[in-house]
């Protein structure tokens, strides 16, 4: 249906021909933008739904009985439902470690909830196609299960600033029988939250996604980011820290990359960095973790994605 | 009354606190709005920012923002 759509605007209605760079362009730009936008409201929506039976509470609740690895495994699936933006970072670290979650098992959480947020996998889905948004979960969640488990083998609670473990909690959040009503009415104002927020940067992505994929020669990728450059995928990792925020952007130009021949390991890797490795979340980190806790989550984390990275140039 | 908004400053929490101070203006009443940017303190009571807690009480934290006249509903109950 969609593609009929974008065929039926570029060749029939602007009579453009088949098989120029104009004409390619247009058409993998409106092919591509009505496509995710409708994925992307619905997919949102559902998991809003989802998260409404999930508060925070209910997950520290879970989560602090259970024991180490099972526990970060746990974690690490929780957290792909529950994002939260960098000012609830150390709240939710606090909150989590005061209920007795053990260190690690919080790091797991902290991995994988911005790494796996539904936005990025709305767009893997929609531009790599299911098999691409699957791997990224696995390798996502895979990367949060070991960082986690590390940090909690190496006991550094000694590495958490003192405050964190003198806060007491005095007040738990109420637990809120939410109607259907109510779940509905704020699913549908969570989702128009994210789809104001990321819309643009997605049209922008797609927009340079299109002007690659019409106009980009392959061997240029495949020359500079191809296998046979060992040092591709951490550059593509220190490339993607600073990104952070546009992972709606960067996906659709990583998806035109792709196709014009950059490995999927590295693809994947520069994925990861950008959501998951955040500037400004580990800034806020600094604040309840000392710099060698800090450092040590930093780099599990981002040696992960690399070793995640050369796994998947190897296998495919 | 005693209303606490929870939050270290970024633009929600100051959204609801300009919302928290419109139910209020709507109520014709009058009650201490504290901010609270301390992370230490904000623990104490939520895991999501932005918060809002009414008298000791929880009443809200993350996001989606509550609508003014939830937090009119939130502000009678503890008139009441």
């Amino acid at each position: 249906m969609f593609k009929w759509f974008a065929d039926f605007i570029t060749y029939q209605l602007l009579n453009l021909p088949r098989g120029e760079h104009l004409s390619e362009s247009l058409n993998f730009l409106l092919y591509d933008i009505p496509k995710i936008y409708t994925l992307l409201i619905s997919v949102v929506f559902f998991v809003a739904i989802l998260r409404s039976f999930l508060p925070p509470e209910r997950i520290r609740k879970i989560l602090s009985h259970e024991k180490e690895f099972i526990g970060n495994i746990l974690a690490a699936a929780l957290g792909i439902f529950t994002p939260f933006c960098t000012c609830s970072a150390i709240p939710l670290f606090i909150g989590m470690l005061e209920s007795g979650v053990p260190l690690g098992v919080t790091m797991s959480f902290l991995v994988s909830s911005p790494t796996i947020n539904e936005v990025a996998l709305v767009l893997l889905w929609g531009l790599f196609g299911w098999r691409v948004a699957v791997t990224y979960i696995v390798s996502g969640m895979f990367v949060a299960v070991v960082a986690g488990f590390v940090i909690g083998r190496l006991k550094m609670e000694k590495y958490v600033e003192d405050f964190v473990y003198k806060t007491k909690i005095i007040a738990d959040a109420p637990e809120a029988r939410l109607t259907w009503k109510e779940r509905i009415a704020g699913g549908i104002e969570y989702t128009r939250d994210i789809f104001s927020q990321v819309w643009l940067y997605i049209l922008i992505g797609v927009g340079i996604g299109a002007f690659i994929h019409g106009y980009v020669p392959v061997d240029l990728v495949l020359r500079y980011a191809g296998k046979a450059n060992p040092l591709a995928v951490p550059i593509a990792v220190l490339i993607g820290v600073p990104l952070y925020a546009n992972c709606a952007g960067a996906i659709p130009v990583v998806q035109a990359i792709l196709e014009k021949g950059l490995p999927l390991g590295t693809s994947l890797a520069f994925l990861m960095a950008v959501t998951g490795l955040s500037l400004p979340e580990f800034i806020i980190l600094r604040k309840v973790l000392k710099p060698r806790l800090l450092l040590t989550f930093f780099g599990a984390v981002a040696l992960g994605i690399i070793l995640i990275g050369y796994f998947f140039n190897l296998v495919f | 009354m005693e209303i606490k908004v929870l939050g270290p400053g970024c633009p929600n929490c100051q959204d609801l606190e300009r919302r928290v101070k419109q139910a209020l203006k709507e109520l014709n009443l009058e009650a201490q709005v504290i901010k609270v940017t301390d992370f230490a303190e904000i623990s104490k009571y939520v895991m999501m920012t932005p918060g809002v807690v009414i008298n000791e009480k929880v009443k809200h934290s993350g996001k989606p923002l509550p609508q003014v006249d939830k937090i009119k509903n939130w502000i009678k109950e503890e008139t009441a």
